[in-house]
């Protein structure tokens, strides 16, 4: 088991408001998975997706990835298990506006230590992968969107995570965009990757292995297709 | 790593070069003032040593008349208690002493042919060159046997041979002080203005008893010049000099001293205090917009940290430590500061050399003010980044990703 997630619960205090975003969630996720998380406006994927993805902490509950709990671990410590472990993949794309493409690939191994020339090498290869050689030294606002978040799952792979994680990547593209960008998460997850992946279109939640279903912060549905 | 946030913070400066700019001209400013201020109040030190140093060293000049203890002389110069014995006396009976020159001098006026100019004649005996630092330059000097003798002869300084002579050469011509007849025999080595502003170039020197008895008339001095072996037994000369006069004036104890001892060093102590204080005072000002230069990249340190969350929250989530951030942003204001501060030094070095070449100021650029300046600079920097620095570090990558 890659994710094993028990009684996760995270909340929200605004002033005298008590926002229980995740109401004890259970979870677990086999290497090599293709899981898509469903679930109306609110109620709690994102919030899910950033615990998963070791950018938050839960309120209460333990998290253990690779076998390692991770509930628990400093700011840094977390740093790093998003830098080797885990690719994220934002709807906003969130690339860097004054880095060209690949340099914007490159930066997670600028904090994985990793020496300019394989750097470069390695995120031209992502950049590769996801069918935009010819784009590398465009700057994000030169690119489409779909182009701007292939470049983002380039980013997300360039340093080799076992667990790709991504938030509504196709929200913000057109249908066709959007398929292509599935495409490219279902090639990732045949050779092997575990994909975790948040939407609200039924259509793009078919293309996972597993659906996950959401409401008012539990999970209600688990099926596999 | 810490190559890679030298680049990356670089690059945010590069993104941002007119502000950048902007923000290292208060230390620019202040590097640039601190240097150049500290070489006006260098540049008046040194000149105050010199002049000082220029009228001999170890030097202790003995004048006739009490002191008192604000400083003011009663009566000094015109007091006729300093004798040749007394002289002769500090020579022979006091140890540590290399020579005496004891001296008289009044104006007179010069003739020469149609020419004529008036200056102060000084009378004294050879070794007064040797203790107030004077060179022949061409001829000779008088000899002990012509203050035997009071012979009419004279040594005379550049600007006398120049007013007086013009091309002609000085030496082996006979001039006029005050009617009687002199002879030349040598021309003085030109030793410029003294700190107090005055030609030392523009005097006649000729022996002492010619001078007391054919031209002033008297049998008294009016100074002592007293060259001490070495600065270590300056004080105790002096201190000797006192006791070896009080005793031959036989002043009873608690009368007080009617002739004045004083020493040379103890002058220089004091102008280096003052001009210290000047250098220090100046300094101080200078430095005060070096801290303000600070606190201008303190304020766009914060402005920059908080128009670049949503960056900070992407570098973050990709796996930036806290050390990371705090590096980049640091590093940023470091740089701001060691560019702010050679630049700084190049403003500075340009100043002072304005300063002295506009103004005519003399200007001494010590190592030790650019030193200093520079590394307060880079200390700025890191003290006025430290803050905005952390605050980014510090930032939550959720809440900095959501940032818009
Ligand atoms: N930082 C926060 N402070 C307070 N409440 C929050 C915060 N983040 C999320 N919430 C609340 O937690 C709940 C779940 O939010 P979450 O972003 O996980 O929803 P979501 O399922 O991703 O919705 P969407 O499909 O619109 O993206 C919401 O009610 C939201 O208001
Ligand atoms: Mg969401």
């Amino acid at each position: 088991m890659t994710i094993v997630l028990r009684d996760i619960t995270k909340v929200y205090q605004m002033g005298d408001n008590i926002v229980n975003a995740l109401a004890g969630v259970s979870l677990d996720v086999a290497a090599g998975e293709f899981t898509a998380i469903m679930g109306p406006s609110g109620s709690g994927k994102s919030t899910l997706m950033n615990i998963l993805g070791c950018l938050d902490r839960p309120t209460s509950g333990s998290y253990s990835l690779d076998g390692e709990g991770v509930a628990k671990l400093s700011d840094d410590a977390l740093a790093v298990i998003r830098n080797r472990k885990i690719g994220f993949v934002f709807q906003s794309f969130n690339l860097l506006p004054r880095m060209s493409a690949l340099q914007n690939v490159a930066l997670p191994m600028v904090y994985a230590g990793a020496d300019r020339h394989s750097r470069l090498e390695k995120a031209a290869h992502a950049l590769a992968l996801v069918g935009l050689s010819d784009r590398q030294h465009h700057k994000p606002n030169e690119l489409s969107g779909g182009q701007r978040q292939r470049v983002a799952i380039a980013r997300s792979l360039v340093n080799d995570p076992a667990i790709i994680m991504a938030d509504e990547p196709t929200g913000n593209l057109d249908t066709k965009s959007g398929n292509e960008i599935m495409e490219i998460f279902r090639d990732l997850n045949n050779q092997g990757r575990t994909v975790v992946l948040i939407t609200h279109e039924p259509d793009i939640a078919a293309c996972a292995k597993r659906v996950v279903h959401m409401r008012d912060g539990k999970i209600t549905r688990d099926e596999r297709n | 790593m810490f190559w890679e946030s030298v680049l990356i913070a670089l690059d945010g400066l590069k993104a941002n070069k007119l502000r950048a700019f902007l923000t290292m001209l208060g230390i620019i400013i202040g590097v640039g003032a601190v240097i150049a201020m500290v070489s006006i109040g260098m540049g008046v030190r040194q000149k105050v040593e010199t002049s000082i140093a220029g009228l001999g060293s170890n030097l202790i000049i003995v004048m006739p008349g009490a002191t008192t203890p604000s400083g003011v002389r009663l009566a000094a110069g015109s007091s006729t208690t300093l004798t040749n014995a007394d002289a002769r006396a500090i020579g022979r009976e006091i140890a540590g002493v290399s020579a005496v020159a004891p001296s008289v001098q009044r104006s007179y006026q010069l003739v020469y042919g149609n020419q004529n100019w008036t200056t102060n004649i000084l009378g004294t005996t050879p070794e007064y060159l040797d203790v107030r630092n004077f060179a022949v330059a061409a001829g000779t000097c008088f000899t002990n046997q012509d203050i035997d003798t009071r012979a009419r002869v004279a040594v005379i300084g550049k600007t006398v041979a120049d007013n007086l002579f013009g091309d002609v050469s000085p030496l082996g011509q006979t001039m006029r002080i005050n009617k009687a007849p002199f002879r030349v025999i040598g021309v003085l080595e030109a030793k410029g203005q003294s700190s107090m502003g005055q030609d030392q170039d523009d005097i006649v020197i000729v022996p002492l008893t010619t001078a007391q008895e054919r031209l002033l008339g008297v049998t008294w001095l009016q100074n002592i010049n007293v060259q001490a072996d070495n600065p270590e037994v300056i004080d105790k000369v002096q201190e000797d000099i006192t006791v070896l006069l009080r005793a031959r004036h036989r002043l009873q104890s608690g009368v007080p001293d009617n002739f004045t001892v004083r020493n040379l060093a103890a002058v220089m102590a004091t102008a280096q205090e003052t001009t210290g204080t000047i250098t220090l005072l100046l300094g101080n000002i200078a430095a005060i917009s070096l801290v303000v230069g600070g606190i201008g990249i303190m304020n766009i340190m914060l402005v920059s940290v908080t128009e670049r969350t949503r960056e900070i929250g992407i570098r973050k989530a990709l796996g930036a430590t806290f050390n990371n951030i705090l590096l980049q942003f640091l590093i940023e204001a470091i740089v701001i500061g060691v560019t702010g501060g050679f630049i700084g030094i190049g403003l500075g070095l340009a100043g002072s050399y304005a300063i002295s070449y506009f103004a005519g100021w003399n200007t001494v650029v010590s190592p030790l003010s650019i030193i200093i300046a520079f590394v307060f600079s880079v200390m700025i920097g890191l003290f006025f980044g430290l803050y905005p620095a952390r605050k980014a570090a510090l930032l939550d990558p959720i809440e900095a990703l959501r940032y818009e």
